[in-house]
């Protein structure tokens, strides 16, 4: 038993020991600032590679995917605890459940074909609105709005992460303590204003730390987004706004898949999901820490 | 009755009461929204998928020799290849995950069952194509061997661990303390204990953990891109070869632009999304069964 | 500023279950009216119909008349929220806000009715905590969180974050059962200062304790498991304890059940 928990610890620690060492021969090769640079040529030689469009498409998707689905999942984990009537509350979270179930790459499908046609039409009224009153910020002007843009994948993320966080949001709402309610009911609090004074609150870890964990599915997220963000043109200037196309961590590696042809280029892939690894723990430490310490107090 | 214009029982404020409203409104309107990509994605699949899955042939052949212009096929290959792998996946990642489990809730005291806590955690966040990868470098960069459907099965190890231990350690807690107790008294010893009375308590814990798990896994898309080659004809040796699988399946066609082929892909996540649900829903179903009888 | 509190034919259910009927008393303004009897009673259910707290269990509902002077907390058009805003309640264990400062917990009611002058609030909340008597224990920490005080520090928090509104009526539902003997003198020293300006229902199951803090005491019992608590007799608190006119409320004092 005690040799199966270990195999666990051992496995993780596997995992970066070996995508480290796999990494490092090609790192060493590496002619470009692996962290600063943009340029992503593996296979030349001498190799030159960097993860900064990577780790920006990445990070401004993910953060703008928990944007998203935090409020809603928060509503719904409210909605679930707080307002719907008890027949109907374990069934809704069941459904909620469900969404959690449909493999990602229907998501990415249904997000393409589906969703993106609704979001990129000329006339769409979201996205211009969004581009009327926020233009201003490079984020959000367009130069054009591509198919598979960034703010597509978000939207998808979002609903991805939703499951999860509402999930985890419910469970720290369970837990307020009956007396933190009452006391707020007796004061002549409305349901609203209860919430706001006990439950919130008392949950507001725990948000935070579903929220960092909705974040770290976000990030690693593959086929979905590799499916919807279109990839930019080799050697076209890089464009920051969420209406471009873009390539994170793992839509590069996804992309690249079938041709891990030489140690050399593979290790630049595998460079990049190391530090996809990296992020993604750290993310999840900090999540798991903060919840950790809730349950202690 | 006075009540109405009394003073002391004057109503609240309108714009508390309209605060109070709004965000009723609110928690109604975050349910509709979670609710609708659910039943669009659905309506999308059962619309645009449908199709082809009344067809006896779409269950029992494979793709082999079928064209993008050529109307159905089968996605048997697929069906096969995508139940292999998992199957062999909970082959691996049951004993370890109920091990872990049980080390936790039985064994587990002080700094090895915190850090072994953690990394089950550690685990559930690591990306599939995180856990693709490693067994790249360790499968193909390290051994030199092939892309093939047991290297895939080895990378959802990984996913599918986390799952087992989590949920068949929520059952094993369960287990009222006394029944454990009443076996010591009687000087069988732990791990007899375990065996006998504790496994087979926890039974629906661990079975519901196992479909969670292969409904997890089934899904994966990223592994198979990595490390399991898609191929049009039924393969079911897992150490030579190509091999289907629903989700590469889909990811080999969805860029075509020919009507059959766009069918088969929609058919196919209907398909794959058959299979993940009516998992995750007996998963449930289990552990439902499972925790009534516990608790009474 | 205290009001007086009438029940007619009250009946208190949760769903099907009638957990308390047919009650009629008069709770007096300006003194302390204790609930005792035996647990299961229904004398903690009832007190909880005079702010409506017993609507938020699911199936909470009553029947009949509870009357605050002339009106009827549970007329059509009531807001409970308003009863609760009017009739404040101190519970069993002391529940501050976890995550508010002691000001903030004092304070939070007077918020919730949109008081926001600085100044007042600081006065209101002065004034609050001198009246629980917690004023010079905590007024160098005013800023430091609620939960960080003692359990009777906690429970005379709750007192004055109940009387900050300057409630009608104060409802306390066994406030010292979770206290230490000494904590729960200062407490009772506390009910007996707060009697001046307010009604106060109290709830306890220490006959002692009834006996010591309040003027009007009220007897429940029960027939059987599964049987609603009734109303045995309502009286001066001082003859009731030396001359019970009803058995059971003399077996029950006497310590022969219960």
């Amino acid at each position: 038993m005690r040799g199966a928990g270990l195999a666990v610890v051992l496995l993780v620690a596997l995992v970066g020991i070996f995508l480290t060492w796999k990494a490092v021969p090609s790192l060493l090769h590496n002619k470009a600032p692996f962290l600063t640079s943009r340029v992503w040529s593996p296979d030349t030689n001498p190799p030159r590679f960097g993860i900064a469009a990577l780790l920006w498409t990445t990070v401004i998707s993910s953060i703008v995917a928990m944007l998203l689905a935090v409020p809603v999942a928060v509503g719904v984990a409210l909605f679930i605890t707080q307002y719907a009537p008890k027949r109907l509350a374990t069934p809704v979270a069941y459904v909620v459940d469900l969404l959690a179930a449909v493999p990602s790459i229907i998501f990415g499908l249904w997000g393409i074909a589906v969703l993106g046609p609704v979001l990129a039409a000329p006339n769409s009224g979201l996205r211009q609105g969004i581009e009327n009153s926020l233009g201003w910020i490079p984020l959000f002007s367009s130069t054009g709005v591509s198919a598979g843009n960034v703010f597509l994948a978000s939207i998808v993320l979002a609903i991805m992460i939703l499951p999860i966080v509402t999930a985890l949001s419910r469970e720290v709402f369970l837990q307020v303590p009956r007396a933190n309610i009452e006391a707020a009911q007796a004061l002549g609090a409305t349901k609203w204003e209860t919430i706001r004074m006990a439950v919130l609150p008392f949950g507001r870890p725990g948000v935070i730390s579903a929220s960092m964990l909705g974040l770290g599915r976000a990030l690693g997220e593959t086929i979905a987004v590799t499916i919807i963000l279109s990839t930019p043109n080799i050697g076209a200037p890089f464009d920051p706004s969420l209406w471009a196309g873009g390539e994170t961590f793992a839509s590069k590696i996804a992309n690249a898949a079938g041709e891990f042809d030489t140690p050399q280029k593979t290790g630049a892939y595998i460079s990049a999901g190391l530090v996809l690894f990296v992020v993604t723990f750290a993310v999840n430490a900090v999540a798991r820490v903060v919840i950790s310490r809730r349950k202690e107090v | 009755m006075a009540t109405a214009t009394s003073t002391t029982l004057a109503p609240i404020s309108d714009s508390r009461k309209l605060r109070n409203h709004v965000a009723t409104f609110a928690m109604y309107a975050c349910f509709v929204i979670a609710m609708i990509p659910l039943v669009w994605i659905i309506w999308t699949l059962v619309a645009k998928g449908a199709g082809l899955l009344g067809d006896p042939h779409w269950w029992t052949n494979s793709q082999r020799g079928i064209t993008s212009r050529i109307q159905g096929g089968g996605a048997y290959h697929a069906i096969i290849g995508t139940l292999l792998m998992a199957l062999v996946t909970a082959l691996i990642a049951v004993p370890l995950g109920v091990g872990t489990a049980i080390y936790l809730v039985e064994y587990g005291r002080g700094r090895i069952a915190r850090a072994v806590s953690f990394m089950v955690d550690v685990l559930t966040g690591v990306p599939s194509i995180v856990a693709a990868l490693f067994i790249y470098a360790l499968w193909i960069g390290t051994f030199g061997l092939h892309r093939v459907g047991f290297a895939v099965s080895l990378a959802l190890v990984l996913l599918m661990i986390p799952v087992i231990v989590r949920s068949t350690e929520e059952m094993l807690r369960l287990v009222p303390r006394d029944l454990r107790e009443a076996a010591f008294a009687l000087g069988v010893p732990r791990w007899k204990t375990i065996m006998s009375i504790v496994l087979p308590t926890a039974f629906s814990g661990i079975v519901t953990g196992i479909m969670l798990g292969l409904a997890r896994v089934m899904g994966e898309t990223a592994p198979l891109l990595i490390l399991g080659p898609y191929a049009k004809a039924i393969n079911t040796n897992l150490f030579s070869g190509n091999m289907a699988a629903l989700p590469t399946m889909i990811n080999q066609d969805r860029v075509e632009a020919l009507k059959p082929a766009v069918d088969r892909v929609w058919s196919a996540a209907l398909t794959l999304i058959l299979l993940v649900m009516v998992l995750s829903l007996l998963g449930r179903l289990v552990s439902r069964l499972g925790s009534v009888k516990t608790s009474r | 500023m205290a009001k007086r509190i009438d029940t007619s034919g009250l009946d208190v259910f949760y769903g099907d279950f009638k957990a308390v009927e047919d009650v009629s008393l008069t709770v007096e303004p300006r003194s302390v009216t204790a609930f005792i009897g035996p647990s299961g009673c229904g004398k903690s259910t009832l007190l909880r119909t005079f702010n409506r707290m017993h609507e938020v269990v699911p199936g909470g509902r009553v029947a009949g008349k509870v009357l605050l002077d002339d009106e009827d907390l549970y007329a059509e058009g009531v807001d409970p929220v308003a009863v609760r805003r009017t009739v404040g309640m101190v519970f069993q264990r002391p529940n501050p806000f976890p995550t508010m400062s002691i000001y903030d917990n004092v304070a939070s009611g007077l918020r919730l009715n949109g008081v926001k002058g600085r100044t007042l609030l600081d006065e209101t909340v002065e004034q609050s905590l001198r009246r629980a008597n917690l004023w010079e224990e905590v007024k160098d920490r005013l800023n430091k969180a609620g939960s960080g005080l003692s359990g009777g520090q906690q429970q005379r928090l709750c007192i004055a974050r109940a009387i900050a509104v300057e409630p009608q009526v104060l409802l306390m539902d066994e406030p010292c059962s979770a206290l230490d003997p000494i904590s729960t003198l200062a407490i009772e020293d506390l009910i007996f200062e707060l009697k001046n300006r307010y009604t106060i229902v109290i709830v306890t199951h220490n006959m002692q304790q009834a006996a010591r803090v309040s003027d009007r005491t009220a007897f429940f019992t029960i027939a059987g498991a599964g049987k609603p608590g009734r109303l045995i007799e309502i009286g001066d608190t001082a003859e009731m304890f030396s001359r019970p006119s009803e058995r059971a409320t003399e077996d029950y004092i006497t310590g022969r059940f219960g």
